[in-house]
């Protein structure tokens, strides 16, 4: 099938394009970026006013597939990607059971591939089980197509273990995705530690349970040489850390997720446990540090650690709620609407930061629209406003504390492999 | 509901000639003013209860007890009533078993409120019997309850209201009848 | 007034200053029914109330149920075992079922803070909270100020000393936005690792020394101290705290000669109180109590005793 995308703003950071211009597509692959193209064969895609973007990489998602199918399976799983922009999602290991041998790893990547609609790449374990002690089967995970490993939820505690962890995934190159946060400076938290949760008297957790784990980590690296990559950093002594460490050299990268962009620890004041999420909101002070070190380049990508609950475990009281938020089918439009729209990032950064920025953590050969690659292709709507309605997500997880916000420029198309997966926000055949 | 006056039935003078002779009617009924207790209903009973028991100080030579009586808590209608009703306190300071307790309002009209204020009232003490006062009667009654002492009686359609204003009150003495005015 | 066209009572902080005078004034009247022979009036006769504590609680529970029955309210108390209903029913599917039994309002104590607000939210029953977590204990500082304004004549611009555990104590919160909107000056006392971190936001002054606390203060309210904290690691042992913070008569030296003291109770004589100055008249513990029963009943009152579906929802 040959697709021809015509008359779109084509932003493609991995090759400095942006500009209007035509795409073709052909067997799956990027064919040209061109001016005027034209095709007789090709099925056309008029993409005026929209722009037309490297297919967008979400590093940091919870499918829940296998044992808590309840929540999200791959397949609404994919489907959420798919609506929401993505290509390529990698999904975390705190499955049941969690992703630390070849053979769970293989089985994500197989229903993935029936499903068909984006790119499942499974994150490994950095320990058996998850449990922090013993190291996984590196090798094999790496063999079964594990793209990173992961603790991710269940910190690794102790220090000897992760310098071995970094130690080892570094025979692989494989970056090791940390969840840092101090269990014993956050226990029973519920939310950041400050006014707000004093405010509301639920027990906080102070932005140094994350910032003191970071730091750990940090050291590790340095000591091991292995690649650290932070998991969704939240507070501004998180970016002051991140961006020493890379300008002392440490092989160090970090995302952050749209809420800790968008929403502050005031919002926690409803008690409605959707905006209950590991780490928690945090200030405004907070929020506008991790706006900078998006433009500065501290933060290297935007991941939504999409999170999806059944309704008991987020309907009930707020101290008993599970954290996360399903974030796959916003966060695009969080962003275009809070950050891009209001000039606090130009758009060229935000494509990267969805798309560069992810596939260069993991040496992903997508992320671009280089002719030759696979043809994995977002096309957003800048212009299109649309409400929030969790009612309507793919996902089975309705968590989120976004419903019924009014946001202006979402994904209009996504292009898997050369065959369109969404088009506005819907799922296509 | 918008209401206006539409004339004056009683004024200042005539209020008190009601007053002194009910004050009378009071001394004679029962014989003297010994184990008698004067109590008004809130808010305008209080005031008449006030004077109730000068007036009968003046001819008497001696005092009565007073008290006012809050009767919220005992009103039939509050589920009906759009917004709450504020309590106050009631002052009956003073032990009413064995007394006789004559009650004093402004208008007599259904009863409901002399209803409430006998449950209130009960639920204070024993008295040895209860008598009721009020300037105005006015007819339409809902419940079997009378007057024992009526300062005048004043015949009323159900589109009429009566306004009793006291100086402690409404800074003037006078009675009149008000209607609805349609908007 | 604000509070009439609220469903629920869920803390001070969004009550405004005339709501709650008219909750302390007709607790004024409602005092006077306890002190009767005959505690009753029918005001609330066919209305039914639950209480329904999540945790243990003996004063306020007994407090809300006597309160609802002086008005005649039929009242039933449920107590709920927290850790058999982790594995039981939904908190939902509970209210939910004790909404269809008939009741008007709920008075719910939790341990988690925010619960009775979830609830709110998820049943017609109007809701009062009687202690949620750390975060309010509305009917308790509305006691306290009512105690505190019968002794003073009136709640403006005192100074008040609230001493102890801060962090965890949601008396302490409830206290604080309802005198500060008096214009009370309100201190709080207690060691800094009870201290919640940024609690001069909220319009108070913090003190770690007891002594310089109560300068000039006519109020001072004693908190418990749950020993449970000290074997947290929040405090050395019950002794050092009693040598610091323990309220003892020579304290009342510094404030005012006409001092009030306070307590929620339980008290822990000997910890956060000396037992002379508990039994002493400055110490109004007692009093509390029956004024606890009389703002409640004045909250019952207001809440049910008018329209009921014409103001809910």
């Amino acid at each position: 099938m040959r697709l021809l995308i015509k008359g779109g703003r084509v932003i493609d950071p991995s090759n400095g394009l942006n500009a209007i211009m035509d795409i073709l597509v052909d067997e799956g692959r990027i064919v040209a970026v061109e001016n005027n193209l034209a095709d007789d064969v090709a099925e056309v895609i008029d993409a005026k006013d929209k722009l037309v973007c490297p297919g967008f990489i979400d590093m940091h998602v919870h499918l829940r597939e296998p044992g808590l199918e309840y929540k999200e399976d791959i397949t609404s799983g994919s489907k959420a990607a798919a609506a929401g922009g993505f290509t390529t999602v990698c999904c975390m290991p705190n499955t049941e059971p969690a992703i630390d041998n070849a053979a769970i790893a293989s089985f994500i990547r197989e229903r993935a591939r029936k499903t068909g609609l984006t790119n499942v790449l499974p994150i490994g374990t950095i320990t058996r089980g998850r449990a922090g002690n013993e190291l996984s089967e590196m090798a094999e995970l790496v063999s079964a197509g594990c793209i990173a490993v992961s603790d991710d939820g269940s910190p690794v505690m102790r220090a000897d273990v992760m310098r071995n962890g970094l130690e080892y995934a570094k025979m692989f190159s494989l970056p090791v995705l940390a969840h840092c946060e101090d269990l014993n400076l956050s226990r029973d938290g519920q939310m950041h530690e400050g006014y707000y949760s004093i405010i509301y008297g639920l027990k906080g957790i102070p932005a140094e349970a994350e910032e003191v784990a970071i730091a750990r980590d940090i050291m590790l690296a340095r000591l091991t040489g292995g690649h650290l990559h932070v998991c969704h950093i939240s507070t501004m002594g998180a970016v002051d850390l991140i961006r020493e460490a890379k300008e002392e050299g440490i092989k160090v990268t970090c995302e952050v997720t749209p809420h800790h962009l968008v929403l502050s620890d005031e919002a926690v004041g409803t008690y409605d446990a959707n905006t209950k999420v590991s780490p928690p909101l945090r200030p405004w002070e907070h929020i506008e540090a991790l706006r900078e070190a998006l433009n500065e380049g501290v933060i290297d990508c935007i991941a939504t650690d999409h999170a999806p609950h059944h309704l008991e475990s987020k309907d009930c009281e707020y101290v008993l709620a599970s954290p996360g938020i399903s974030g796959l089918e916003t966060a695009v439009a969080l962003i275009m609407n809070e950050l891009v729209n209001p000039g606090i990032l130009d758009i060229e950064r935000m494509v990267s930061l969805f798309t560069t920025g992810p596939a260069e953590i993991l040496g992903l050969d997508r992320g671009t629209l280089t002719p030759g690659r696979v043809a994995d292709v977002t096309l957003l709507d800048p212009n299109m406003v649309k409400t929030v309605d969790p009612a309507k997500f793919y996902s089975k997880g309705k968590n989120t504390p976004f419903g019924g916000r009014e946001l202006k420029g979402w994904p209009y198309m996504t292009i898997r492999s050369g065959k369109i997966v969404a088009r506005e926000g819907q799922i296509v055949g | 509901m918008q209401l206006r006056d539409k004339n004056v039935i009683m004024d200042e003078m005539g209020i008190k000639r009601a007053l002194t002779r009910i004050a009378h009617e009071i001394i004679e009924r029962n014989k003297g003013i010994e184990d008698v207790a004067v109590v008004g209903i809130r808010r305008r009973g209080g005031p008449l209860a006030q004077r109730l028991a000068a007036r009968i100080e003046e001819i008497e030579g001696i005092s009565v007890p007073v008290g006012i009586l809050d009767i919220t808590l005992y009103r039939d209608d509050l589920t009906t009533l759009a917004s709450q009703p504020l309590v106050h306190r009631t002052e009956v300071n003073f032990d009413i078993n064995g007394l006789t307790i004559v009650l004093v309002d402004d208008v007599l009209y259904t009863g409901r409120t002399v209803r409430a204020a006998l449950d209130a009232l009960i639920d204070l003490g024993r008295p040895k019997s209860i008598q009721l006062a009020v300037l105005i009667d006015r007819g339409h009654r809902e419940l079997p309850i009378k007057a024992d002492f009526i300062g005048k009686n004043v015949p009323t359609s159900h589109l009429e209201e009566i306004a009793v204003r006291v100086k402690e009150i409404d800074s003037k003495d006078e009675v009149v009848i008000q209607e609805i005015v349609k908007t | 007034m604000g509070f009439e066209q609220t469903k629920d009572l869920l803390g001070l902080r969004e009550l405004n200053r005339e709501d709650i005078e008219l909750i302390l004034n007709t607790a004024l009247p409602m005092k006077d029914i306890i002190k009767r022979d005959i505690k009753k009036v029918p005001t609330l006769r066919g209305k039914a109330l639950a209480t329904v504590f999540y945790e243990p609680s003996t004063r306020t529970r007994t407090s809300f149920e006597i309160a609802g029955k002086y008005l005649s309210a039929d009242t039933v108390n449920l107590t709920v075992n927290t850790s058999s209903v982790l594995k039981g029913e939904s908190l939902r599917d509970t209210i939910k079922t004790i909404e269809v039994m008939g009741f008007d309002l709920m008075v719910m104590r939790h341990s988690m803070s925010g619960t009775p607000h979830y609830v709110a939210r998820n049943t017609r029953m109007r809701i009062i909270n009687a202690g949620d977590g750390a975060n309010e204990h509305p009917t308790q500082a509305l006691l306290d100020m009512f105690s505190i304004k019968e002794k003073k004549g009136s709640l403006d611009n005192l100074k008040i000393a609230i001493v102890g555990d801060i962090l965890h104590s949601r008396v302490a919160r409830s206290n604080i936005y309802g005198l500060s909107k008096f214009g009370c000056e309100v201190r709080v006392v207690g060691p800094s690792t009870l201290m919640p971190p940024e609690i001069e936001k909220l319009g108070v002054k913090r003190y770690y020394n007891l002594d310089e606390a109560l300068n000039g203060v006519d109020v001072i309210n004693v908190l418990r101290i749950q020993r449970e904290r000290q074997q947290l690691g929040l405090f050395p042992s019950l002794d050092e705290y009693a040598d610091l913070y323990m309220l003892s008569p020579e304290h009342l030296l510094r404030a005012k000669d006409d001092v009030l003291v306070l307590h929620p109770g339980p008290m822990n004589r000997g910890v956060e109180i000396s037992s002379q100055l508990a039994d002493s008249n400055v110490a109004v513990i007692n009093e509390q109590v029956t004024n606890g029963v009389a703002v409640r009943m004045a909250l019952l009152f207001l809440m049910m005793g008018g329209a009921k579906d014409e103001i809910a929802n």
